[in-house]
């Protein structure tokens, strides 16, 4: 019956959410909370056995509660608790009180009396565990109240002696969590032939535990000391030693956490002293800990010397000798560089006793060595890295890699040491971890230069299968210096090579020839006859302009040429010709050059190349100045406003193309203004005046115009990325006059109340909308459209629909052209499809019915989130469309702001007769719930129910093209039978 | 004080030929039984006569345990257990078992069939010496009898390398067998618990070495190779069928994948596909890569490399051949490099270790023209390489496992004695440990301190907990009261009360007593009581009773006065306590006493 009434009781609750939102939560009470305390009480007592009473409970916990029956609910389990002799029930209870205190609203004070009185009580050990958990929870969501705190740590101290290891691990949580330090504690049940120490604080009591005899409390001890430093506490010193002992614990779970103690330590204490045993030297302490971390980076657990391994990469404050260390393994092998001026210290080296396994026989029993100089185990942190980069697992390697790059971009000398073997990594088996090397090479590339031997193994890379890592390794090209012209020579070389091996990197490599040769102006220029085998008396043939590995030189010269105004004298005449056609066709990859006896090709080049911040600068100020010009225009229909507009929107556009900068800001302002400008033109239109009947045209212009601004506005808000919610808010504004125009125009074309009606009450939901979104930006939209019709709400709520109609006319046309303020940073998302080129004259053969991939590639800038917005549009000759989402796992992000998809995108279709053209394009996708979720964000509590409330306006959803189309030819053909 | 003894009967001070006998808790076991690849005689196999004379090994060995399948670990297998005559448990790894007999075959094979050599052991004796191997599973504790139980680490050498730890009761031994602390491309790297042995038995192959890192190794390798292929040079690379070879096919493999090279990889069939087979199927004891990917693609199935074919070798172009056998001194490597050596485009890369008399061995000494059989000289024109691709720990290699491990002592085998002696000098400098390497045939004694374990009562442990402080200081030992009851080869420590009970003996009581003279003119009574209310204004804290059949009980010691019959002045005193009372010291007490009355009168 209980079980029959309660279900009804949900039935009517599920109910009552469709009643609009304010009125929700008091009649949810009323109704809920008898039924939920009474139904569970119910239900216990009619429990005859354990089992029964754990199945109920456990229903119990799949509802949620509300904050005020909370209490009630407690009660009730708290009887039953008295009486129940099964161990699992009073556990369930136990943990039931702990999800309840968690309940919103709640406030769990009244109910520590009561845990802390049954935990008295309490016998079995596994409940008692429960009942801290509890005491946890509770103590967690109270803490402002010292008393409350005080009161648990002491019932803490007093159980952290059970001899259950779950009791004292939950103990030391709750101290960990709640301990203070300003506030000492007694030990009153100090053992009686013990010497008491009378007050101890939270620390000396958790650290007793460091050497418990259980490796759980162990740890558990660690984490709550290591809680306490979260929670801001300072730690002493004096735990380091201790710490440093569980570095070499049996238990890896107790290492891995020593690690992170000793490491907090080392953060804490950096510059004090610490003795080394057996020797009477002493150390900075950072410098110990670093030593004994690395140490951890041979240890026997995995997990340990990847935990160690990352742990390394944050310690930066550490002496440079040690960290050098790292990369050492002693005097036996510094045998790395080779065909250097270190040759001579190598022979020296293997001259010792050390064979290095390279050459036959160097093995050989050579004269006594002194022993006493060579050290194996080398104290401190000799070759922690070599290990780490040896190691089997590739978690451990990766760490070690990210730890080198962190340690090498704050440390230049440490930088050059550690080129080698990150040069190495590149050789490793698995490519994540190759590509993470490269990565890390590239961001520590602005210490470094690398030496021709070096620069061959990277270079060998450029022949890996993978694209990533190919393209990874062109961009660690971009940023590398290089010491020689023999280097540039080589890389090139490479680089033609890879270029042949693989034509779809031309563009990525020829990017990276540009930054070589910009980089290395004085290395390319002797190079530079070779390069473009010219001869000194003899023409030689000129090249095929059409190769894109003369392109890719001639993209190296030139950008050399730019800061080496010598070059341009050793070019032959057809150089010239090329230069022409390139800086035309490939404009971002060929710089302007001041070349003898040539005008500049046109105006844009004096622009770009006396370009620099100033031109920046002025730029902007331009920009706010347009924006500025046309804020004074306040009446809409002033002479010559119009005008104004259509120039500062011509401005804006041109700016946007050549300061590519502010292309963003400037496209922002100009769209929006636009807008304004269609607003203005519609509202402007003479048929306002007249009948309706006559002006079925001129309607018609100003219905498409709202609807274009609607457009205009989705692109507004969701096509660019740093829009603060002040602008948020003026596109909103902006659609909303969109919206009223059209309810105008609606209203003078159609007959009939009813649809009317409806769109009225539409329109006045979205005014609400809008009030309710925007209540922090309104002071800002003073004098504007929304304003006034807030004012008049009350009015338009209840007036009849023709009477609204009259007023947003009205309001319409006298509300003012409301002011573009821009934020410091707007980006516009772009995306340009690099493959397909759509310059192919081969279509694409494939039979029909089935499927073909097309390869895409594209590069997408200033979108957020891509993953799950970014779509591909497929449209077929027949006007079939189809979008497909691409996967997650195929985009790239080579840099900030900047993602890279690279796709396969799967087309089929019926047999054509002729080889047609599909168009390609990306789309954007949003949906404007997503902007307007906070009011959906408040979760009910613990527990999910099921019946949430539908968004309060429904989702408008939609997709914004925002790349040129590109069309692919492609030919399906019949199938053969 | 209980003693572990090891004795080599090979690889003590030398290299080859492993079999080493160890004496533990009254358990002999035999570690590795090998030949020696430098002998064609009698030395060739341990010597068995050192166990016993003549009969079978049977009742003097309790088991024989094999680290691995290379033939200086095994190879005398079957000529101990079949023809020396064995018949108890012989212990090896899973993918040993396997592959172990195929390379006694090959090698009963070249022996008996090449070199003709009779009384040698026969396919059948290889079979019936299998049926004899019981496998063992990595970390699996098997127990051979009651007392002695082993149990297998990963050693990383070659495929199913094993180390094993030995245990009786408390003393352990740890065998590492030959083993590689850094991974390569198709095995991990070695790994044991912190076991802390009482002997550490370790190979020490590589003692004076360090070894460049393995990466860099490799990719000289590589870049050698891939420079001779874009040359259009052949690259012969010399190797025995099973080890290296299998790891340097993936470093190939996996790098033709990468670069997408389309020269042929060649290998010589015969033994190594039988062998490849296997590694195919013992994916488990491989390194985390070729695990993780075997699902999508087993990496021991190769794409690039083929089966080669005499024919091939004449082929134009470039191509990268393996060919066994790995020192150039006979069969399909010679034959190639017979062909190949006059081209200087054309390259060898010996990946291991070469035998002084060998061809690898002299053209890695530079030897530019070599003299064949029939007088006929070979002039050497292509490149010669050596890459050290053997899996053996370096010395920091040994050292790491040392730190691991934590034993109490070392012993060195499998190495050169002047190596093994600058290592030794190392590890007793870093670890403070005794570090022992026996030659052949001496025996090392190693006296162990082994804890005895005893059964304790629940009921006296509770009790005595109950008596100690709270818990953090569990670590520190705690003196505690109790019986030590030795019975049956069994150690129990009960209770007092128990242990009477238990053996049926009544508890007496042992009380001392003192006499003292007073001289006093008070009545019995009165001097009593003054003795009494003294006593009572003295010893605050004690409870001190005075009964009423004339005695005072101080705590449990009793004092009773009697006068003498003749001299009513002198009073006897009477004292008695039991030997538990310490901390009242009865001495103190009458000095009080005889003070308090001196003084008083």
């Amino acid at each position: 019956m209980a079980a029959h009434l309660k279900k009804r009781v949900y039935e009517e609750f599920s109910k009552v959410v469709q009643i609009p939102h304010e009125e929700v939560p008091a009649k949810k009470l009323r109704l809920s909370k008898p039924s939920k305390s009474a139904a569970l009480h119910v239900d216990l007592c009619k429990a005859t056995n354990s089992t029964d009473a754990l199945q109920y409970l456990l229903q119990f916990a799949r509802k949620p509660v509300e904050a005020e029956s909370v209490e009630g609910v407690v009660r009730i389990l708290l009887e039953h608790y008295y009486k129940e002799t099964d161990n699992s029930v009073r556990l369930k209870i136990a943990s039931l009180l702990g999800l309840l205190s968690k309940t919103q609203g709640f406030s769990p004070d009244c109910i520590v009396d009561d845990v802390i009185s049954t935990l008295n009580n309490e016998k079995s050990h596994q409940v008692l565990v429960q009942l801290l958990d509890t005491l946890l929870v509770i103590g967690t969501q109270l803490p402002e109240n010292p008393a409350v705190r005080q009161r648990l740590i002491e019932v803490a101290c007093k159980h952290l002696s059970d001899t259950y290891f779950g009791v004292r691990i939950k103990c030391l949580q709750l101290l960990g969590c709640l301990g203070t330090v300003d506030a000492p504690l007694t030990k009153d049940n100090e053992g009686q032939g013990m010497s008491t120490g009378g007050v101890r604080d939270v620390q000396n009591v958790i650290s007793d535990y460091f050497g418990d005899q259980d490796p759980r409390v162990r740890t558990a001890a660690i984490k709550a000391m290591l809680q306490l430093h979260e929670r801001g506490m300072k730690i002493h010193q004096i735990i380091y030693d201790q710490a440093c002992r569980l570095l070499s614990d049996d238990y890896e779970q107790v290492r891995s956490a020593a690690v992170q103690m000793v490491w907090v330590l080392s953060q804490l204490y950096p510059e004090s002293i610490v003795p080394i045993p057996s020797s009477n030297e002493e150390i900075r302490l950072v410098d110990d800990s670093f030593g004994k971390i690395s140490h951890m980076v041979s240890d026997g657990s995995w997990m340990v010397r990847v935990q160690a391994a990352k742990t390394l990469g944050s310690m930066l404050q550490v002496s440079p000798h040690f960290l050098e260390q790292t990369l050492d393994k002693k005097l036996m092998s510094d045998l790395r560089r080779k065909r250097t001026a270190h040759e001579r210290a190598k022979e020296l080296y293997t001259s010792g006793e050390f064979s290095s396994g390279r050459k036959w026989a160097d093995d050989a029993p050579k004269e006594k060595v002194d022993t006493n100089a060579v050290n194996l185990i080398a104290s401190g942190a000799c070759g922690a890295f070599v290990h780490g980069l040896e190691d089997e697992m590739y978690e451990v390697r990766i760490a070690a890699v990210e730890a080198l790059c962190l340690l090498a971009r704050s440390s230049p000398s440490f930088a050059e040491k550690c080129l080698d073997f990150l040069v190495d990594m590149f050789n490793d088996e698995i490519e994540e971890v190759r590509l993470q090397s490269i990565h890390v090479l590239r961001e520590i590339s602005t210490h470094i230069t690398l030496r021709e031997d070096q620069l061959d193994t990277v270079l060998a890379v450029l022949e890996d299968s993978s694209r990533d890592i190919r393209e990874a390794l062109h961009e660690l090209l971009c940023y590398t210096n290089v010491s020689t012209k023999e280097c540039i020579q080589l890389a090139l070389l490479e680089l033609l090579k890879n270029l042949n091996k693989y034509p779809t990197d031309r563009n990525s490599v020829w990017k990276c020839l540009k930054f070589l040769g910009s980089r290395h102006p004085t290395l390319v220029l002797p190079l530079v006859p070779e390069l473009l085998s010219t001869h000194p008396y003899f023409d030689t043939p000129e090249p095929d302009m059409d190769d894109p590995a003369y392109i890719a030189v001639l993209v190296l010269v030139f950008n050399a040429a730019k800061s080496c105004p010598t070059m341009p004298a050793l070019f032959s005449d057809h150089t010239f010709r090329h230069y022409a056609y390139l800086r035309d066709s490939l404009s971002h990859l060929v710089p302007p050059l001041r070349l003898p006896g040539r005008k500049p090709l046109y105006g844009l080049d004096s622009v770009d190349s006396g370009g620099g911040s100033g031109s920046v600068e002025a730029a902007h100020l331009f920009l706010q100045q347009s924006l500025n010009r046309v804020s004074t225009v306040q009446n809409l229909e002033a002479p010559g406003a119009q005008d104004l507009l259509d120039f500062t929107i011509r401005d804006l556009q041109r700016l946007g193309q050549l300061q590519p900068e502010l292309a963003g800001a400037a496209d922002f302002s100009a769209t929006y203004l636009r807008c304004q400008l269609l607003l203005m033109k519609a509202l402007q239109e003479k048929l306002w005046n007249m009948a309706v009947p006559l002006c079925l045209k001129q309607n018609a212009t100003a219905t498409a115009a709202a609807r274009q601004i609607l457009e205009e506005t989705y692109k507004l808000e969701f096509l660019y990325s740093g829009l603060e919610s002040r602008q948020v808010a003026t596109i909103h504004h902006v659609r909303l006059q969109a919206k009223a125009l059209q309810l105008v125009l609606t209203a003078r074309t159609r007959r009939g109340l009813e649809p009317l009606i409806g769109s009225c009450e539409k329109f006045l939901q979205d005014v609400e909308s809008f009030q309710r979104l925007f209540l922090t930006e309104l002071p800002h939209l003073q004098d504007s459209f929304v304003e006034k019709l807030l004012e008049l709400m009350p009015r338009l709520s209840s007036c009849k629909p023709a009477e609204l109609v009259k007023i947003l006319q009205t309001t319409l046309r006298q509300s003012g052209l409301l002011q573009l303020r821009l934020p410091e940073q707007i980006h516009r998302a772009t995306a340009t499809i690099i493959e397909p080129t759509g310059e192919s004259d081969n279509p694409l053969r494939f039979t029909s019915g089935l499927v073909v991939a097309l390869d895409l590639d594209a590069t997408l800038e200033h979108v957020q989130d891509p993953q799950n917005t970014v779509k591909v549009q497929l449209l077929y000759p027949d006007g079939q469309s189809h979008v497909i989402q691409p996967r997650p796992g195929d985009f790239r992000k080579p840099g900030p702001h900047r993602h890279r998809l690279i796709t396969q995108v799967y087309l089929s279709h019926t047999a054509w007769t002729e080889p047609c053209q599909v168009e390609v394009r990306l789309l954007l996708a949003y949906s404007s719930s997503s902007s307007s979720s906070s009011s959906s964000s408040s979760k009910a509590g613990w527990s999910d129910s099921t019946d949430s409330l539908p968004p309060p306006e429904a989702a408008i959803e939609g997709t914004i093209p925002f790349s040129k189309s590109v069309k692919v030819f492609i030919m399906p053909k019949p199938a053969r039978r | 004080m209980p003693e572990i003894k090891v004795t080599p009967l090979g690889a003590g001070q030398d290299v080859g030929r492993s079999c080493i006998l160890v004496s533990i808790g009254g358990k002999n076991i035999m570690l590795d039984c090998g030949m020696h690849m430098g002998y064609n005689d009698d030395r060739r196999f341990p010597d068995f006569s050192y166990i016993t004379q003549n009969g079978r090994l049977t009742e003097f060995l309790d088991c024989v345990i094999i680290s691995h399948f290379h033939l200086d670990h095994c190879g005398a297998l079957p000529y101990m257990s079949e023809m020396v005559g064995y018949d108890g448990p012989i212990y090896m790894t899973h993918p040993t078992k396997a592959i172990c007999p195929i390379l006694l075959e090959d090698f009963r094979k070249i022996t008996v069939d090449k070199k003709g050599e009779t009384n040698f052991f026969t396919s059948q004796m290889i079979k019936d010496c299998m049926k004899k191997v019981i496998p063992l599973n990595l970390h699996q504790t098997v127990q051979v009898d009651d007392e002695l139980e082993i149990k297998a680490y990963y050693a990383g050498h070659v495929l199913g390398a094993a180390m094993v730890h030995i245990k009786v009761g408390s003393e352990s031994v740890v065998y590492t067998g030959d083993y590689n602390m850094t991974p390569d491309r198709h095995l991990g790297a070695a790994w044991i618990d912190k076991c802390r042995p009482d002997i550490l038995i370790s190979e020490s192959t590589y003692a004076t070495t360090i070894r460049d890192s393995k990466r860099c190794r490799e990719r000289d390798f590589l870049k050698k190779v891939h420079e001779t292929i874009e040359r259009g040079g052949k690259v012969l690379i010399p190797v025995f069928a099973l080890g290296r070879a299998q790891e340097l096919c993936i470093l190939l493999e996996t790098f033709w994948e990468r670069m997408n090279l389309k020269a042929p990889i060649y290998f010589s069939t015969g033994l190594t596909e039988k062998a490849n087979h296997y590694y195919k199927l013992f994916i488990t004891w491989t390194n985390q890569k070729i695990r993780k990917t075997f699902v999508q693609r087993n990496m021991f199935e190769f794409k690039h490399i083929k089966a080669f074919d005499r024919s091939y070798a004449d082929n134009p172009g470039p191509m990268v051949v393996f060919a066994t056998p790995g020192m150039l001194h006979a069969g399909q490597s010679l034959q190639i490099f017979k062909k190949w050596a006059g081209n200087e485009k054309n390259m060898v890369i010996m990946p291991g270790y070469c035998v002084q008399g060998t061809i690898g061995h002299k053209i890695l000494n530079g030897q530019r023209k070599l003299e064949m059989e029939g007088r006929a000289t070979l002039d050497v024109k292509l490149q010669v390489e050596y890459m050290s691709f053997s899996a053996h720990a370096d010395a920091k290699g040994i050292m790491q496992l040392i730190r691991m491990a934590e034993p109490r002592n070392m012993l060195l085998v499998h190495g050169e004695a002047a190596k093994m002696e600058f290592l030794k000098g190392k590890i007793e400098q870093e670890f403070n440990i005794n570090c022992y390497m026996p030659a052949n045939g001496e025996t090392e004694t190693v006296t162990t301190n082994p804890s005895v374990p005893v059964d304790i009562s629940l009921n006296l442990l509770k009790r005595e907990m109950a008596l100690g402080g709270p818990l953090p200081d569990t670590k520190k030992p705690r003196t505690m009261h109790g019986t030590l009851i030795m019975k049956e080869n069994s150690l129990r420590l009960v209770s007092p009360e128990q242990a009477l009970k238990e053996l049926g003996l009544n508890e007496h009581q042992l009380r001392f007593t003192c006499r003292v003279q007073l001289q006093d003119p008070h009545s019995d009574s009165d001097t009593l009581h003054r003795i009494y209310t003294h006593l009572k204004s003295v010893l605050k804290g004690y409870t001190i009773q005075h009964l009423p059949d004339s005695t005072v009980m101080v705590e449990s010691i009793v004092i009773k006065l009697s006068s003498s019959a003749e001299d009513p002045n002198t009073k006897v005193l009477l004292l008695s306590w039991s030997y538990q009372v310490i901390d009242l010291s009865y001495s103190q007490l009458l000095l009080n006493i005889r003070k308090k009355l001196t003084c008083s009168r």
